[in-house]
């Protein structure tokens, strides 16, 4: 659209890079303390789903759109850990 | 300049939604509790980002694709948290204070594991013993 983004949302974009980079961090703390299995499950969830808003935030700061297909990538490949490791929290095995 | 203003709103409003999950995260005092307050405002906040990135780049090409990635995340991020939410129960996480399940004939243990179970496992017991964990 745009061929030079505007400095305001640049700024508002490295912004939000800069505070989502430090939720996933935060989120480290309960994948490293949480108290049972589960506990870290989510948090991993969490730590994924936020690095798909870093992907499209990165796709919207660099005005490139591959980046938004990289996201929905990611966002299939959370999924899939997000339900293999409950089955595997269940069950003990991933694939019988 | 409307368009960017629109675009810094939703970018505003993605990452309000976030920080909100990441402090139930921190905060919470149970495992179900943490899943209610990362799933739904993360969502949120994350769909809240796609619809920036959908503004940004304008209803063809890419746009689409982010629009594709909002209904993907509404599908897809329920569905890991009910799986999770499972798991946790089965694995026996006691609920917090006074929560029961609505109908309390439907928690006998070994009718509803039976019951869910397609595969007869008979070292599934210990199996699921040995993943328990025991860290407090």
């Amino acid at each position: 659209m745009t061929e030079a983004t505007p400095a305001v949302l640049e700024t508002a974009i490295n912004g939000a890079l800069i505070l989502v980079s430090g939720l996933c961090v935060l989120c480290g703390y309960r994948v490293i303390r949480g108290p049972t299995n589960p506990d870290r499950v989510v948090a991993l969830d969490a730590i994924a789903t936020n690095v798909v808003a870093i992907a499209v935030l990165f796709a919207l700061l660099t005005d490139r759109g591959l980046f938004i297909t990289v996201s929905l990538v990611l966002a299939i490949i959370g999924f899939i850990a997000t339900v293999a490791v409950a089955k595997f929290v269940t069950d003990g095995e991933v694939i019988e | 300049m409307i368009h960017t203003a629109v675009v810094v709103a939703l970018i505003v409003v993605g990452v309000f939604f976030l920080t909100v999950g990441t402090i139930g995260l921190l905060r919470l005092p149970n495992v179900y509790n943490r899943m209610h307050a990362t799933s739904k405002p993360t969502t949120l906040g994350t769909a809240a980002i796609f619809l920036a990135g959908f503004v940004h780049f304008g209803p063809g090409g890419e746009g689409l694709t982010a629009l594709i990635g909002i209904g993907f995340l509404f599908l897809t991020v329920p569905t890991g948290s009910h799986m999770i939410a499972r798991a946790a129960e089965r694995i026996g996480i006691p609920f917090l204070g006074s929560v029961t399940w609505p109908d309390p004939n439907a928690v006998e243990r070994p009718e509803r594991s039976e019951e869910s179970e397609r595969v007869d496992r008979p070292d599934r017991t210990e199996r699921s013993d040995e993943t328990e964990p025991t860290d407090d």
